[in-house]
């Protein structure tokens, strides 16, 4: 989904808050969430794909004004009431207030993966352009370089695609690849010197 | 009589939620025993940037191990004992005096736990995830790290399965220092890429 996790390129979210060090916790909730989403996850068998489109799916506004450790619990909470564990009504009357949870799955399930790709459809040196496409459900194809033409820099072997993993149980895999893009093409800038490079899955490269 | 001072902090609002979904998992009899303070305790004290730095010391030490590090990554961290979730396929990324290396997750926060531990706060949040793809060079400057037009910058968005490493160059005169004194120079930073030692 065009979602608000997909925050490559976007302007105006001003400066890094950088500190050199800091605790690993901040606060013992954020280590609680943390542990709670691993047992969740655990408990309805969900794929890293139908994780991370748990968050995803987070009210733009509360994904930008909460931080890591509440998206983690928004997810936590999500997918357990989403599996039937526990009920809405449940967790705010536990919480005494509202319990915001992520937006509905947009995509339909994936009932067939189709075959598994084992040969790699490109090399490295290749030229390829990210397909221009906007599926509604998870990937892990970044927006700021869909209908980019790019350069296979390393193949990094065959892994499940997130897209199909994330809705159902079906799964399919596929060669990824790292590909390198020019940023100076990606954000036409004229910058120089400065190169992209964005691991993606087989099925979102065609030849260039 | 007052009693303010055996008051705990009033919990807020997602501390509440969390305790909520605590209450609710355990109840069902999902949490095992101890399995927070174990989480916890594995994050706070077995991993972070002191594993990575001993790999780093290693590759500036032995020009062998540096070769097996750049052309097998997750194999050359595992000889020092280090692997497992989020390092599972390990690429390292080597500095030079003209390639200046540096690491994001735009998508979400993806990061090397077996060498660096849990990303810090900044690395999750928006700024950084959104300008390091769009305006490398002005955001390293913007944290202290200055870099000429000569050097090429190469950002890596761990968008799928691979987790980076970068090696930084070795600062100069530290001839005759022992692996343990070289892995002391090592910063987080340095191996995110957003620091030159």
């Amino acid at each position: 989904m065009d979602g608000i996790h997909d925050l490559g390129g976007m302007q105006g979210l001003g400066a890094v808050d950088h500190s050199p060090a800091e605790p690993v916790f901040h606060h013992r909730w954020e280590a609680v969430a943390r542990a709670l989403l691993v047992v969740v996850a655990g408990a309805v068998e969900a794929s890293g794909g139908e994780f991370r489109h748990s968050i995803e799916r987070m009210e733009p506004g509360h994904y930008l004004t909460s931080s890591y450790y509440e998206h983690w619990l928004t997810a936590a909470a999500t997918l357990a009431v989403e599996h039937g564990l526990v009920t809405v009504s449940e967790l705010e009357a536990r919480a005494g207030e509202r319990f915001p949870l992520s937006g509905p799955v947009l995509a339909p399930p994936v009932v067939d993966a189709g075959p598994d790709v084992g040969r790699p459809r490109f090399g490295v040196g290749d030229r390829v352009r990210v397909r221009e496409w906007h599926p509604p459900g998870h990937t892990r194809c970044p927006r700021y370089v869909r209908g980019k033409a790019g350069t296979v820099v390393r193949l990094d072997g065959l892994y499940s695609v997130p897209d199909i993993e994330a809705h159902g149980t079906a799964r399919r895999h596929e060669p990824t690849y790292s590909v390198r893009f020019d940023a100076a093409e990606l954000w036409g800038d004229g910058q120089r010197g400065v190169r992209v490079h964005v691991g993606l899955w087989d099925s979102y490269l065609e030849p260039s | 009589m007052s009693d303010s001072t055996h008051h705990p902090a009033p919990m807020s609002p997602v501390e509440q939620r969390v305790a909520a979904l605590e209450a609710l998992l355990t109840e069902r009899g999902l949490v095992p025993d101890g399995f927070i303070e174990q989480v916890t305790h594995r994050y706070e004290s077995q991993t972070g940037p002191m594993n990575g730095a001993k790999v780093v010391a290693r590759a500036w030490a032995d020009p062998e191990y540096k070769m097996r590090l750049l052309a097998d990554g997750t194999a050359a961290i595992a000889e020092l004992g280090f692997g497992g979730p989020e390092g599972d396929h390990m690429v390292v990324v080597e500095n030079t005096s003209i390639v200046h290396n540096v690491i994001v997750c735009t998508l979400c926060s993806c990061y090397p736990w077996p060498v660096l531990g849990l990303p810090p706060a900044w690395y999750k949040d928006p700024p950084y995830r959104a300008r390091m793809v769009r305006e490398p060079r002005a955001l390293l400057a913007e944290m202290g790290c200055f870099l000429t037009e000569e050097v090429e910058i190469r950002v890596w968005d761990s968008s799928a399965e691979v987790r980076y490493l970068v090696l930084p160059q070795r600062p100069p005169a530290t001839e005759g220092m022992t692996e343990a004194e070289l892995a002391a120079l090592v910063t987080r930073d340095s191996m995110i890429g957003v620091a030159r030692l």
